[in-house]
């Protein structure tokens, strides 16, 4: 019965609503936010304070970058990659040595997990906030050698620029595993390895599976951007290159 | 230019229909038009670059994106302003303040939908409800289901708003978010397939709400076609009907113009992006005319 009176109503609002309601004519277009563009200055006011307090923070100079760096420059492996992967062995080992006596043997990132270019000139506090703007920290994950092989697997079927540290992938002209080395050895498939990556990829970030299950993991509350702000900060020029850590031998 | 032959195109229409309009009787042609605007990933970027940026120098900034909001409703008052998530994480705006500026300078602007990306999930679940008292828009999403979760009734499947008389529904859709997000982070939000969704929502605004526009704010990202079973905006156009506009984002994906894409009833849908940081915003106009006439040839899509 409902249903008979809805539709009643529904017809006659069909039939005496003649309304403009036919789609006819769709325009798209992009408007491209600029300079051009006069700010609204009560938007901008009600912006300042927040910005005046963040700025304050962030805009010391920290580093300085020889060049601008970007994740997109590089096939398997990025100069911005190398240097971060680099930066997390640097300042995270000495970190995990004096906690477990260890040392970390490799390190894993993603590349995705580059989030922005590292512009030529100075670098400040606010690099490492664009180039690492989440929260992610470093964790160490102790992995069976299989477990290993798995890792250096992805990799060679992902051919992403994920960013390695003391990890060597070497392949062929078909794209297929030539060699694969840590430290300059050959994965030991009965060995334990310590790899150094982020929680984000420990739970499974970019289909990052292998690090579970593992033999432990330690978890150093260590902030990945924290890393890059120590390690600008230790070193008053950056000026990675893309290197031989992850490459294909073209004959 | 194109606005003049606009003007003299239904000049001329409404002419013919004056002509014309016995079988029409009393009624007369009318055009309504409705202005849709939108963003996507714009990840906290609430200033502008700076011109010593190396990729983008002096584009985006809020502010400025207000100015040109405001001026394009005061040409158009049927206006909507959207978003396709990923409002949160990209600048110190957001760790520092945890999104609370974000939503907040997207109330002053008048956003009146958004939908919610996986770095919305970034302070976690319980951070994104934090942030809610802020937002005085809404959020849609049909395939997340946060039944178990803080955002419960938070967010609405769909949201319909009327705009000139115009009927617009609004549904959201979300990526996956295992391996994308940590499950520490959503919690007990389920994720559901998109084009499932998507016909349930296009069957509920179409023939129970009787929208006449149908627009899907989209985070599952353009196009993974080349990925068996992953579900990309242009897939969803492909096997959907009835969506007039997908908005989409997640890939940050910079186009030339709005992309065409075949239905699967054959009829054209929309599906735009416009990359991301603020640097952009979309702009579709819908021309709506009282002649069936008009748009049974079908419609015409200016891109």
């Amino acid at each position: 019965m409902k249903n008979i009176f809805f539709l009643t109503c529904l017809t006659l609002i069909l039939f005496t609503s003649c309304k403009s309601k036919n789609l006819y004519k769709i325009e798209g277009r992009q408007i491209a936010v600029t300079d051009s563009l006069k700010s609204n200055q009560s938007i901008e006011d009600y912006i300042k304070p927040y910005r005046i307090q963040i700025n304050k923070s962030l805009d010391s100079v920290i580093s300085y970058a020889k060049d601008t760096y970007s994740k997109r420059d590089g096939h398997l492996n990025t100069a911005i990659g190398n240097m971060m992967a680099d930066a997390v062995y640097e300042e995270s080992n000495p970190v995990f040595k004096s906690r477990t006596g260890k040392e970390i043997d490799f390190v894993l990132l993603n590349h995705g997990g580059i989030r922005s270019i590292i512009s030529k000139g100075n670098i400040s506090t606010r690099t490492a906030y664009s180039v690492m703007p989440f929260e992610n920290s470093v964790v160490v994950v102790k992995m069976k050698g299989t477990k290993v092989q798995e890792l250096v697997d992805y990799l060679v079927r992902e051919q992403r620029a994920h960013p390695i540290h003391r990890l060597q992938i070497i392949l062929d002209e078909e794209l297929q595993l030539k060699s694969a080395t840590i430290n300059g050895e050959t994965i030991n498939t009965r060995k334990t390895y310590y790899v150094a990556t982020n929680d984000y990829l420990y739970n499974g970030g970019d289909r990052m599976t292998f690090f579970k299950p593992n033999d432990s993991l330690h978890v150093l509350d260590y902030k990945i951007r924290n890393v890059l702000i120590d390690y600008f900060t230790k070193n008053d020029t950056i000026a990675p290159v893309i290197d031989d850590r992850f490459i294909q031998i073209k004959q | 230019m194109k606005r003049r032959d606009f003007i003299q195109q239904t000049t001329a229409a409404s002419a013919l229909i004056g002509l014309g309009g016995i079988g029409l009787s009393s009624f007369k042609s009318s055009q309504k038009k409705i202005t849709i605007l939108h963003t996507n990933d714009v990840h906290s970027h609430i200033d502008p670059f700076g011109p010593e940026d190396g990729r983008n120098p002096n584009k985006g900034g809020v502010a400025r994106r207000a100015s040109l909001i405001t001026s394009i409703r005061k040409e158009n008052p049927h206006t909507l302003l959207l978003d396709a998530g990923d409002i949160f994480q990209g600048t110190p705006y957001f760790n520092y303040y945890g999104g609370e500026l974000e939503f907040k300078l997207m109330s002053m602007l008048k956003y009146d939908v958004a939908t919610i990306g996986n770095h919305d999930f970034d302070n976690s679940i319980e951070g994104l409800y934090a942030q809610l008292p802020h937002a005085d828009f809404d959020f849609v999403s049909a395939n997340y289901d946060f039944s178990n979760t803080v955002m419960d009734t938070h967010v609405k499947p769909y949201k319909i708003i009327i705009k000139d008389g115009i009927k617009i529904g609004i549904f959201g859709l979300g990526v996956e978010l295992i391996g994308l997000v940590g499950k520490n982070l959503y919690k007990e939000t389920v994720y559901n397939d998109p084009i499932e969704s998507a016909q349930d929502m296009t069957r509920i605004l179409k023939d129970d709400e009787h929208c006449d526009l149908i627009i899907c704010l989209s985070h599952l990202g353009y196009d993974y076609r080349h990925i068996p079973g992953k579900v990309g905006d242009l897939n969803l156009a492909e096997k959907t009907k009835n969506i007039d506009l997908i908005i989409g984002g997640h890939t940050h994906t910079f186009l030339d113009k709005p992309t065409i894409v075949k239905n699967i009833e054959g009829k054209d849908t929309l599906v735009n992006q416009v990359g991301c940081y603020g640097i952009n915003l979309g702009k579709i106009d819908f021309y709506f005319d009282s002649d069936k006439n008009k748009s049974a040839n079908g419609r015409s899509i200016i891109v």
